[in-house]
């Protein structure tokens, strides 16, 4: 397992690695610290607003925030991503703004923001779908030449991302299957946060699940998920190669999903808390702000200057959620399809007229 | 205009999509150096390659999947399911990914995927290569669905989905492939989605799509011979339905009967008559009838005959609907 910060905040060599994060500033790197406070303080918000009423559901990424910034800071912009529905770190990296992403969770929307802007698509619930899109997607970026030209604004990588319950989907194992008879320029990574809802990883594999690309000629490599720098490297040199056209690969990030699977679930059910308390103390951002302290890149004002920060980002994000009013119900009916549909014309003039009844009669029997 | 098998004559539209926009792709099983098992993309991968004719890994949510990411890269992919009932392992995709992609992200990604189904019985193969899932995917909405009976519509159809922003399903009339028509190459038959008057007639109304066109015309000339003057409709479009055509037959002819080869349960046929009472209660002179499958599993070939509708069944259908 690639590893570059322990637990207690030391750094390791790695012979490998170490070059790819050999030209990270100072700044860069506190950048990657305040990244991941900022996204547990709205993932925490998420949380707090689900249980006030204002979310119809949350799913927390709490723990997996090393992983998410790490990877998505490797990106390039011309890179694309398609998420599951937990990458609120990565989405954070990429721009898109965080109130946006409660929108779905609120019930305002599917989706809520335009993913040909950031090049992050939007979330896909059904397990596993969007490793496909993804290879798809990559398919045509061969298609357009994209790929290992040696031009850094042009070659693109495609990114799909998956759990470790997903790693038993057909279309997941489909994926992988087409992407390597392709050669599709795709690095897979694999969050494995040990449960898919309640069943365990060792569910889902007998063997360890970076090795799972192996039989469709597939390289794997395995990373400490709570490590940010180690997932940043890898996910560097990883999205370089697949750039160059030398074909997919696949990362899997070992970590852990500290909260429960969405805000319906109760994971007290069916996991230890030593178990819990083990990954706590496994945590990616106290083991980072370690790092820092301890080598004098962070000082005490910028580590209060970045929970300022968060706390303002969440009042940001929970007054943009109570904020967003319920759409016009003649929307649901605007883009079912691209062109005109006479049957969705039909439904939605029968809808408004049925209400504007209501309006009427409301107007007529009242004063 | 030329004589073409339907076949050749989606061929031909193909090669044309093919040419005219270098973003149209096609991908499946067994469709390159063999031109598919039915050879309706025959001689075409020689001709464009293997970038733009892609022989897949044999994995149908696989290449509806990929299909899809091609689409939001830009591309106008046209997928090939060898035959109809082996698009089930798709069926997640094309339900809960393809029809739904534009509306999940308020317009802003496109997903012009085309699927070709070749479809419905009368080959005498084994399971799972007769059947007429239309019904299924006519339920989900952000998808189209059409089915060309005739060489000109082959030919045009084709085109017409691949140049439309939805995903389009064309279902394929598998055992008229090889029946020949006339294809107009210079003028277009019009909007995919209009309901066709095949033959004019006065007094009933039969419509069909599909396989079953050819077996309704029959129909309509033995019936001819009896001295009823039946009216053939080829719906051409199974989602969404030209209604407006149809209830203008029926309110002229008072009568409607509705074939098609999938169970008559929850069929469309089961749709169209809904509809066709609302819009055409005071003009009904008799319920509308449906002719199509029975509630079961698409039988060994052997008894095929027994199952699919034909002349003589749509014909009884005729008289019970004029007798009222």
């Amino acid at each position: 397992m690639v590893q570059m910060i322990t637990a207690d905040g030391e750094r390791v060599e790695n012979a490998e690695y170490d070059k790819l994060v050999a030209d990270l500033t100072d700044e860069d790197l506190r950048g990657f610290y305040r990244d991941m406070v900022l996204v547990r303080r709205v993932d925490n918000e998420g949380t707090a607003l689900q249980r006030q009423g204002q979310l119809g559901l949350w799913a927390p990424v709490l723990g997996q925030e090393a992983t998410q910034i790490g990877t998505g800071r490797a990106t390039h912009p011309n890179d694309y991503i398609f998420p599951t529905y937990r990458e609120h770190g990565v989405a954070f990296t990429r721009g898109v703004p965080p109130e946006t992403l409660l929108g779905m969770f609120r019930g305002v929307s599917h989706g809520g923001w335009d993913p040909t802007e950031n090049n992050f698509h939007t979330y896909t619930i059904v397990i596993g779908s969007q490793t496909l899109h993804a290879v798809g997607y990559a398919m045509g970026v061969q298609r357009d030449g994209n790929v290992g030209t040696g031009d850094p604004d042009r070659d693109t990588a495609v990114m799909a991302f998956f759990g470790d319950g997903a790693s038993s989907q057909g279309d997941v194992n489909e994926a992988l299957v087409f992407s390597a008879s392709y050669n599709a320029p795709v690095l897979f990574i694999c969050q494995n946060n040990q449960w898919a809802i309640s069943e365990p990883s060792t569910r889902q594999t007998r063997i360890p699940l970076y090795r799972r690309g192996e039989g469709f000629g597939i390289p794997g490599v395995r990373v400490d998920g709570n490590d940010v720098l180690a997932m940043y490297a890898v996910t560097k040199a990883s999205l370089d190669h697949v750039r160059s056209g030398a074909g997919p690969l696949l990362i899997e990030a070992f970590t852990y999903r500290m909260g429960a699977h969405t805000t319906a679930d109760d994971p007290t059910k069916y996991r230890s808390s030593a178990e819990v308390d083990a990954w706590s103390r496994r945590d990616p951002i106290d083991r980072f702000r370690k790092y820092l302290v301890n080598n004098g890149t962070a000082d005490e004002a910028f580590l209060t200057s970045v929970d300022d920060e968060a706390d303002q980002l969440a009042a940001r994000v929970r007054a943009a959620c109570i904020g967003m009013p319920d759409p016009d119900p003649s929307t649901m009916f605007d883009h079912a399809y691209a062109n005109p549909h006479p049957l969705v014309d039909e439904e939605r003039a029968w809808l408004a007229e049925y209400n504007a009844s209501f309006t009427d009669a409301s107007v007529a029997g009242g004063e | 205009m030329e004589k073409l098998p339907i076949a050749k004559a989606i061929n031909a539209g193909l090669r044309k999509a093919l040419e005219d926009d270098p973003k149209v792709l096609l991908m499946g099983e067994d469709i390159g150096p063999l031109g598919g098992v039915f050879r309706v993309t025959e001689g075409l991968q020689k001709d464009f390659g293997e970038d733009r004719v892609i022989d897949t890994p044999l994995a149908e949510s696989g290449i509806v999947g990929t299909a899809i990411g091609l689409a939001v890269r830009g591309y106008r992919p046209v997928v090939e399911i060898q035959f109809d009932a082996f698009i089930f392992p798709a069926y997640d995709q094309i339900v809960t990914q393809l029809a739904k992609l534009h509306n999940r992200t308020a317009g802003t990604v496109k997903t012009p995927v085309v699927i070709r189904v070749p479809y419905g019985g009368g080959i005498g193969s084994p399971e799972h290569h007769s059947e007429s899932p239309e019904a299924l995917f006519a339920h989900v909405a952000g998808l189209r669905l059409i089915s060309p009976s005739n060489s000109n519509d082959a030919y045009w159809m084709i085109q017409q989905a691949i140049q439309d922003d939805d995903p389009v399903m064309i279902f394929e009339p598998k055992r008229r492939y090889w029946q020949k028509g006339e294809v107009d190459f210079q003028n277009s038959p019009g909007d995919k989605h209009r309901a066709h008057i095949v033959r004019p007639g006065t007094d009933l109304t039969l419509a069909a799509y599909g396989p079953l066109v050819t077996t309704a015309l029959s129909a309509a000339e033995a019936a001819q011979e009896e001295g009823k003057n039946i009216e053939v409709i080829d719906l051409r479009s199974l989602s969404p339905i030209d209604f407006e055509t149809l209830a203008e037959s029926v309110n002229r002819t008072g009568h409607l009967v509705i074939a098609h080869e999938a169970p008559t349960f929850v069929g469309l046929g089961a749709e169209i008559a809904a509809r066709i009472t609302e819009r055409c209660f005071f003009s009904l002179e008799a319920p509308v009838l449906r002719v199509g499958g029975f509630h079961l599993p698409y039988p060994p070939s052997r008894l095929e005959e027994h199952y699919l509708p034909d002349l003589d069944r749509m014909l009884d259908a005729v008289d019970r609907s004029l007798a009222y």
